[in-house]
């Protein structure tokens, strides 16, 4: 949507609300409406036009207080969002104060961190709200002044008359403000580029000075008077239920003050599992006195859901065809039937946990009929209905706060432990009560990536041309709909992109709960996508570059086949693949033995990212050397310190992935890894240089949580192949000791 | 069990079982929060803590060993030379994305500064590579490390 569309859907609807602060001073409040198709935090999938509100108070001091809407996960929103609103009201930094709003969809409209949405959605609303706030205070002091609005400037929190030379300060004219009409937001004038002064510059995080102090900011560093701890024992396999408890030799353990079984609704992925709460005065007495329950579990329904089964039945699936239909374009049967050259290769990936560094956890108290809970989600309101659903307990009986999370990357999409907590609360009124997974519960009871397997095969014409495409994906579902975060992405390159292609589909039954990790979807269809187009390029003669810029052609738009998610830009694919081929002097190859290059492209999120990769093998050990990323997001980086970061985090989390053995096996629906040392994170001194060149188009600012990280995994096994002659087809990458 | 801790130059009495770890002790009895929970074994150090100047994982570390030895945490590291050059070089580049493991990672930067006060990579690497950042913050990790030792002007350009 172009920036002309978005602010004419912002007239209509658009409420711009001032009011006087206590003890003075400029309270604005906006209910602005998204522009119609912004897209859901679940990529592809369109979302009604939803009301944003922002609030920004000026004090009499000049203070200016933003509040932040969005769960802060890492990403960094509470700094970026706020650096939009203040750019434009056109104060100086240092006098912004940054609140975290509680959970209320009335005043804030939606409050999510997903997607990698946060940008493109409030782009334009932040910046409108800043702006209107601006032209408030400067009317306000025009009527101080006895002058035309339109002589007045702003810089850095103070007003201008040039002409008198006078001048004053924000806060001076701000309860003045506060009593005039607010403009009309979507005819608010805006700055241009050139103007800004604090977006594109590199801030610090807002809540970084309290983070390397130690202070409390965490969902697990809530303190209540009289709170007490607590952990919930789960069935040991996924799909498990609670048949009997024997809780009396639990409830004698020191410190333990209350046992809890709970039985839930049975519903793993929007609801409460059953489970037994063991609640203490420390949380380490708690997780101590679980060895002392003795539970009967009914695990009947997880019988055979083991890796090895899944992977027996993918393989029937494969070899039985092609499954059902996803995309079909003209005749891909007939011309690979006639094709030159005709290569067919198998790819497949496990199950991956998200591992987030703080566990799973949240607080609450239950009160009266009140539910108070603080939550590090990054769905606070889909956790509302959750509770409600699960519990009964009416969203509006909740007062819900959203602490600062230890990382998210999809997790904390779900709710479970924010309902697990409830039910507990509620099971001993009065108590605050603070549930903290432990790392074996994290990795157990995750909504994991999903496995899946990818059966592909492409003709190649007598001039080396790409003719025609198959790919059969084998994934979880129950055999209309792909589980959560299973779905395929059916303008997968090349589709779209030649004439003859086909995308189908298998789906096994899994009693297992999945859900989206950073770029879902995404972060498995480009590594095996891309890395068997590098087979397919290296067939034709070529190289993957080559190929993808022959397949690109000329620049144009492609509609996305459901007409609602972002269409593909064949001229931004260009522009970056060319950039990262430049910087990384990909025809220059290393002459070491067993040392290379290896690239991939991907679209995701709404950002173009190419990257290459620069590896080494020697004997089974692969060391990244460097990875050379282009990406482009738009027009503008808001914060370049956060906005580098999350793009040398995505592409270390990708290689992650790949090089430490990172797989979710299960045995009759039990997870059989536990903690880091059978499901490995990346640590220091496997990490590369990492070589950030921003390709700068002329469209709106998108987000980069997710889009920087699909590329790198097949960047990385196209260099090992490229090094070693091996093709990397399943991960994580498992070479044999030469 | 009664004990007498030497926390941030401050005794703090527990009565706690002698096998509770230090982590905890500071977590759930001292409301010392800045020490966090990570992985229960010792695995990824975010519950790091200086004993005696060494970093320590305190969810490893049984209160009933600790004696008298001398426990500093991330509260306190800001009133030492060393810990507060940490934290502003951290600061500076912005090392975080969520944070969770900064604590720890800075407890563990704090004893390797205070052993090599000019660690090369390998050094870096080998110090810090019990310390798991989730976020992957680590080319900025080993830039704030080499920041406060010195070594590298901040430029405003991290690698």
């Amino acid at each position: 949507m172009s920036h002309e569309q978005a602010a004419a859907d912002l007239t209509r609807r658009t409420v711009l609300k001032a009011s006087l602060l206590a003890g003075g001073g400029l309270a604005l409040e906006a209910l602005i409406p998204l522009p119609a198709g912004v897209l859901d935090a679940r990529e592809g999938k369109s979302a009604p036009p939803a009301q944003l509100s922002a609030f920004v108070s000026i004090a009499p001091d000049g203070t200016v207080t933003i509040v932040s809407k969005n769960p802060e996960i890492g990403q960094g929103v509470k700094t970026s969002l706020p650096m939009m609103v203040a750019d434009e009201l056109d104060c100086d930094w240092s006098q912004v104060r940054i609140a975290q709003a509680d959970v209320d969809q009335q005043r804030y409209g939606e409050q999510s961190a997903g997607g990698s949405t946060a940008t493109p959605k409030n782009w334009l609303p932040m910046r409108q709200t800043g702006a209107a706030a601006r032209a408030m205070l400067v009317q306000a002091a025009a009527m101080k002044w006895h002058v035309d609005a339109g002589e007045l400037s702003t810089a850095k929190g103070r007003i201008f008359h040039r002409a008198t030379g006078r001048s004053v300060s924000y806060g001076k004219v701000a309860s003045v403000a506060a009593t005039l009409a607010p403009p009309d937001l979507a005819t608010v004038p805006l700055k241009e580029p050139g103007q800004f002064t604090i977006i594109g510059k590199p801030l610090v995080g807002i809540d970084s000075a309290r983070i390397v102090k130690g202070q409390a900011i965490f969902g697990v560093d809530t303190r209540l008077p009289g709170m007490l701890y607590a952990v919930y024992e789960v069935a040991p396999a996924h799909g498990g239920r609670l048949v009997k408890a024997d809780i009396a030799a639990a409830k004698l353990s020191p410190g333990v003050k209350h046992v809890v079984p709970i039985i839930g609704n049975g519903d793993a992925d929007t609801g409460l599992a059953d489970g037994v709460a063991i609640v203490a005065s420390n949380w380490w007495l708690a997780n101590q006195a679980r060895s002392k329950l003795a539970v009967d579990w009914d695990l009947s329904a997880a019988k055979d859901h083991s890796s090895s089964v899944y992977r027996a039945k993918a393989d029937a699936a494969i070899a039985a065809g092609a499954g059902t239909d996803l995309r079909l374009d003209g005749d891909p049967a007939a011309q690979l039937a006639s094709s030159a050259k005709r290569i067919s290769a198998r790819y497949d990936y496990p199950f991956i946990a998200h591992a987030t560094i703080e566990p799973q956890n949240c607080t609450a108290r239950y009160k009266g009929g009140r539910l108070e809970i603080w939550a590090p989600s990054q769905t606070p309101q889909r956790g509302l209905e959750t509770l409600h659903n699960a519990l009964g307990i009416a969203p509006e009986a909740v007062t819900l706060h959203l602490t600062r999370a230890g990382g998210g990357f999809g997790r904390r999409l779900m709710n479970d432990y924010m309902v697990q907590v409830a039910a507990i609360a509620k099971a001993v009124p009065g108590v605050p009560i603070q549930l903290i997974w432990s790392r074996e519960d994290d990795i157990r009871r995750d909504y994991y990536r999903p496995g899946g397997w990818h059966s592909f095969e492409a003709g190649i014409g007598a001039n080396g041309d790409l003719v025609a495409f198959s790919d059969h994906f084998v994934t979880f579902g129950d055999g209309k709909t792909p589980a959560r975060a299973a779905g395929f992405n059916v303008a997968m390159p090349p589709a779209g992109l030649i004439q003859h292609l086909h995308y189908s589909q298998s789906m096994l039954p899994t009693v297992v709960t999945t859900g989206a990790l950073r770029a879902p979807g995404s972060n498995a269809l480009c590594f095996a996508s891309q890395s068997f187009l590098d087979e397919v390029a290296l067939a034709a003669g070529t190289d993957l570059p080559q190929l993808m810029l022959s397949l690109l052609g000329e620049r144009r738009e492609i509609a996305a086949p459901d007409n609602r998610s972002p269409a593909f830009d064949t001229g931004r694919a260009r522009d970056v693949i060319e950039r990262v081929l430049q910087t990384s002097r990909w025809t220059q190859r290393p002459t070491e033995r067993a040392r290379a290059k290896g690239f991939a492209f991907y679209f995701s999120h709404r950002g173009y990212f190419a990257e290459v990769v620069e590896a080494s093998v020697s004997s089974a050990d692969v060391t990244v050397h460097k990875v050379w990323v282009a990406g482009d997001v738009g027009s503008q980086i808001v914060n370049p310190m956060g906005a580098e970061n999350q793009v040398r985090g995505a592409v270390i989390d990708g290689l992650a992935q790949a090089l430490t053995g990172q797989a979710i096996e299960f045995i009759d629906g039990a997870v059989q890894q536990s903690n880091f040392h059978d499901f490995p994170l990346a640590r220091i001194p496997m990490t590369p240089e990492i070589e950030i060149a921003w390709v700068k188009s002329d469209k709106p600012p998108t987000g980069l949580g997710e889009p920087a990280l699909p590329p790198v995994i097949p960047a990385l096994t196209n260099a090992i192949f490229a090094a070693t002659g091996t093709r990397i087809r399943s991960l994580p990458v498992r070479l044999k000791t030469a | 069990m009664p004990y007498r801790l030497n926390i941030n130059g401050t005794i703090r009495r527990v009565d706690v079982p002698p096998d509770m770890p230090l982590l905890w002790v500071l977590r759930d009895e001292l409301g010392l929060v800045g020490t966090k929970y990570g992985c229960g074994k010792g695995l990824c150090g975010a519950c790091t803590v200086h004993v005696d100047g060494a970093a320590r994982r305190s969810c490893q570390l049984p209160v009933g060993s600790v004696g008298h030895a001398k426990i500093h945490t991330i509260e306190h590291i800001g009133a030492t030379v060393i810990g507060a050059r940490l934290q502003q070089a951290w600061l500076k580049i912005d090392v975080m994305q969520c944070g969770y493991c900064q604590a720890g990672q800075i407890m563990s930067a704090c004893a390797l500064l205070g052993q090599t006060p000019q660690p090369d990579t390998d050094q870096i690497d080998s110090a810090m590579a019990g310390n798991i950042c989730r976020c992957g913050c680590y080319n900025r990790i080993r830039s704030a490390i080499r920041i406060a030792a010195g070594m590298e002007e901040e430029t405003g350009r991290v690698a």
